[in-house]
Order: structure tokens, then sequence, then C-alpha cells
């Protein structure tokens, strides 16, 4: 396995500590007076999500992870599993609903994800930041209403119910965040 | 910001650094001190084990700061004198590094650490008030308490290492343990050290995890009495030769001032000059001829207390800024 310094720490970097792929989010020098200069840290543990902080010394090691991203195809649903496939070998893996969990809700078919695979397993599904999903129910709204920041719900093919401004009809194509779940804009009409 | 909007920004900052600057300049004046200036080109820029200094043409190497040349003044009968410099530190690019920084150094005869410590409150608030302050000064997110005000009235706050560690880290600090005990004691405390970490370098883990957080966040605070291991140019209590006459003063995050009673111990200086040599040599750093001319000066050093303020830090302080480059004319990535 290969081993990084700190000079090496860079946004995005992979490492292993105390058995789990972190991944660096933040980095910055610091020096105390009379001291080493260190390098303080921000790492996400890619398999949680969570967030932590460390202080390195210079000339500390750090452990590569065994993590590769790649970009694959949402083919199916398959009992509790999603197929995917790797869209440069052709290669398909099954996913779980739990590796998925609430983003399953935002995953058309035919969409490329970000996978990432540690040890060669798959542990994660990072969706594009924006789709666009066609509305397939939502109620009527009121017509000549001018009332800003009211919404009411809009059903996608993808199963989700968005929080749509009242002139979103049946049809409409809307544009949505995936990380926040929101509404962002109609792109098309039906 | 557009260029000429952020250039427009920094000429408004580069006007209250000169007006502190002018301010802090008339506190010494007014206390009775001669500025002084002396080579930034030396021999032997400073050799502390973790200083990178420039090379600067044959046998010359930009000062790291200007301690070594100011002591010789002291030793030539300076009572009280001042330098207002710019020191050079490779590899140090950080928010609150730049390899380029203007250093305010100091020096006080028959003098005490108090003392040094009321010059620092003084000047800390003629620089608050210059920058428009009021009794307190703005703290960024980034650097503490989201939003808040550090009250910069003093008097400062004054707590030993050894209390520090013991309240911060739960650790009881000797000041003689061997690398060993003191990465158990690092690993006690929670702070991840591997086996190649010496004494201080466990030391700093600890400081940065668990006590450094904590300094100056609710006033300006004074951390003295420092373990002997990092005594650095400074003379041990002549009641505790574990404890070193050494003190900094921290504020919302910044590391403003170390202050030292001056080694004037020729032969103990000698020893730490040649073992910081053999240390440097060891790994292959950059090793500098032992500063003859400032042993023999030490000979004739009466008792002296030195600090070293960084006057761009100080600036930050009393402005709220973010980062070091933030307060200079051009940090090193616009040179």
């Amino acid at each position: 396995m290969a081993t990084y310094d700190t000079s090496d720490i860079r946004k995005g970097l992979k490492v292993m500590m105390d058995g789990h792929p972190f991944t660096v989010v933040e980095f910055q020098f610091v020096k105390p007076g009379k001291g080493a200069a260190f390098t303080r840290t921000k790492f996400k543990n890619l398999l949680s999500g969570a967030i932590f902080e460390r202080n390195i010394r210079s000339g500390e090691k750090l452990e590569s992870a065994n993590v590769e991203t790649k970009s694959m195809q949402y083919l199916y649903k398959e009992g509790d599993a999603f197929v995917f496939m790797d869209t440069t070998t052709y290669d398909q893996v099954n996913i779980p609903d739990a590796t998925i969990g609430d983003d399953a809700k935002l995953m058309p078919e035919q969409i490329v994800v970000e996978v990432l695979f540690f040890n060669d397993r798959a542990v994660g599904v990072t969706l594009p930041n924006f789709i666009e999903q066609k509305v397939l129910a939502t109620e009527p709204g009121f017509r000549g209403d001018t009332a800003t920041g009211v919404t009411k719900p809009a059903q996608i093919s993808t199963g989700a119910s968005i929080a749509v401004p009242l002139f979103i009809n049946e049809g409409d194509i809307i544009k949505i965040d995936t990380r926040s779940g929101e509404y962002l804009e109609r792109v098309g009409r039906a | 910001m557009q260029p000429a909007e952020s250039a427009r920004h920094r000429l408004g900052i580069l006007k209250i650094r000169a007006a502190i600057l002018r301010a802090v300049r008339g506190y010494f004046e007014g206390e009775g001190f001669l500025e002084v200036e002396t080579p930034a080109r030396v021999r032997n820029p400073g050799q502390e084990f973790h200083l990178v200094a420039f090379p600067a043409g044959q046998d010359r190497f930009l000062i790291t700061s200007p301690e070594h040349h100011m002591k010789r003044l002291v030793a030539a009968g300076g009572d009280k004198l001042v330098q207002f410099c710019r020191c050079f530190r490779a590899e140090e690019v950080g928010p609150i590094h730049q390899p380029e920084f203007t250093m305010i150094e100091w020096y006080r005869t028959e003098s005490s650490m108090d003392q040094l410590m009321a010059d620092c409150e003084a000047i800390v608030a003629v620089a608050a008030k210059v920058a428009g302050q009021g009794q307190s000064v703005p703290v960024p997110a980034s650097r503490g308490l989201g939003g808040s005000r550090l009250p910069v009235a003093g008097p400062f706050e004054r707590y030993s290492v050894r209390d520090l560690l013991r309240k911060h880290a739960g650790i009881t600090l000797r000041g003689d343990e061997t690398p060993a005990q003191m990465r158990d004691l690092a690993r006690s405390a929670g702070c991840p050290v591997d086996d190649l970490a010496g004494w201080d370098d466990a030391f700093f883990q600890i400081f940065l995890d668990k006590v450094e957080p904590h300094l100056g966040v609710f006033r300006p605070t004074f951390v003295e009495k420092w373990p002997a291991p990092l005594a650095a140019l400074a003379r041990r209590e002549a009641n505790d030769p574990l404890t070193a006459e050494r003190f900094e003063l921290y504020a919302a995050g910044l590391e403003l001032a170390n202050a030292f009673g001056e080694l004037t111990d020729p032969s103990e200086q000698r020893g730490r000059f040649e073992a910081e040599l053999a240390a440097r040599k060891h790994s292959g750093r950059t090793i500098y001829p032992v500063d003859e001319k400032l042993l023999s000066a030490l000979g004739q050093m009466p008792p002296t207390c030195g600090i070293a303020l960084g006057f761009d830090r100080l600036v930050m302080l009393v402005t709220g800024a973010v980062t070091l480059g933030d307060v200079q004319a051009f940090p090193d990535d616009e040179v």
C-alpha cells in the first residue's frame, strides 16, 4: 500500500485511518512557535460521512486507501438491489438499497452516477448535482395566485415527492438539486 | 473581488497598518527606546530546528529573526533597543504565515518579564485604538466563536504551560521526560503520535490538539513558564531548572509574541547551539557556523529580557483580517 506524507495532502486525497477510508476536505498549514510544522486537516469518513479534524506533523506518514470511483449507469431495480453498469467496461454490479439510501428516490433509470468502491466493494453512490424530471402528478394551481413561497407536492417518475411552486403543472419538466432534494426551476412546459 | 476593487480595499488596510506602525513607534519613543537596524543578510540566520532560512549569497542567509545582532548591541551597552524589520522564513505559507513578515523585536536590560507583558498590553491597546476599535476587536469566524469580539483591555490572562496541560489535556508534565514517555503522555491525552515523534513533536501535538483552541478566546492570554526543552534562547528559572523564563502571547487564535528572559551564560548557550546543529546535521538540514561573535558578546550582557512580536498578526488582530496576506501589500502568491 502506498504511503503519503504531509506534503501530499490536498483536497480529495484518500487515506486509511483506523481501518476506515477518509477523504481530505480541507487543510491548512499551522506552526506553533518553536515547533514543527503541522497540517491541520479535515477528513470525511467515506463510509459514514462523519467529519473530523486532525493535526498531522510534517514527516508523518499516511496510508493510502484502496478506494476508487467509477462512472456507472443505473439500469434497473432487481429485488432489494439496483443494477449498475460500468460505462467503459460494461461490467455490471448490484448495489443494495441500504447503500444508496434516500438518493434512490432521485435516481432515474439510465442516469450516470459516480460509484465509490472500497476494497473493490461498492460502498456509495453520488448522483449528479442536478437532475431534470417530468412531473407525473400534482394538483392544479390557482390561476392568478401571486403569493410567493407557497408550494404544493409534485410526484416525479423516480418516486420522490418534490415541493414545487403553484404554477407547476403535470407534464412540466423541472430541475431538482439532488443534494437538497429541492425544486430549482421549470425547464420545460407540458 | 475585481483586481481594482481588491487593490482599493488593500490600500484601506495599508493605511490602517501604517497608522498602527506610527502609533507603536510612538509608544517605544515614549518609553525611551533607541530604534536600531541590524543586517538582514547574516552568516547564522537563527538555527532553531524547525526554521528554514533563505540563502542570500556566499556564506549569507536572510534573517529568520534579528535576535543575534540585537543581543550584540545589548552587550555593547544598549539598555532599551527596538527594531522593526522584515524577517524571512522559507516553507511557511498558510492563513497566518507568509515567508516574509514584519517583526517588532525589543530588549530591556535590568527589567522583568512583567514589564514586557505590560509593553504587550499597551501595544495591543494602542493598535486597537488606532484601528478604530474600542475596548474589543472583531474576531473572524475562522478563528473563533463566530461573529464575536475579543476584549483587549488589560490586564491579559496569564497561565503556565503546565497548568494549561493539566486543565485541557489532563496530563502532568515535568519537563524531563524521555521522548518515549512524552509519546505515552500524548497518547494518554488522546493525541495520536507516531514512534518517530521527538519530545517537542509530542508536546506540540498535545498543545495544538488540546490547548491552543482554548487560548486567547475570552481575553488575550500570556502562556508562561515553558518546559526547559523548549527554552530556546531563554534562561532557566533559578529555583526550577525544568522551567524556562519564556512566555508567549495568544489572542483570537493568533500567536502574537514570544519573550525570553535571555540566556547570558555563554557556555550553556554554546551547548544548546551545538546540540541544535547536531540535530540539524543529523536530519540533513542546512547547518550554519556557530555564532562565535554572539557567544563572546553574551558574557558582557547584563540580565536582559527580550521579545519578538509579529506586526502583521497585530494588524490582523485589530482589523479582524482573516489571513496574514490580507494585511500585506502583496502576499507571496501575488508577487
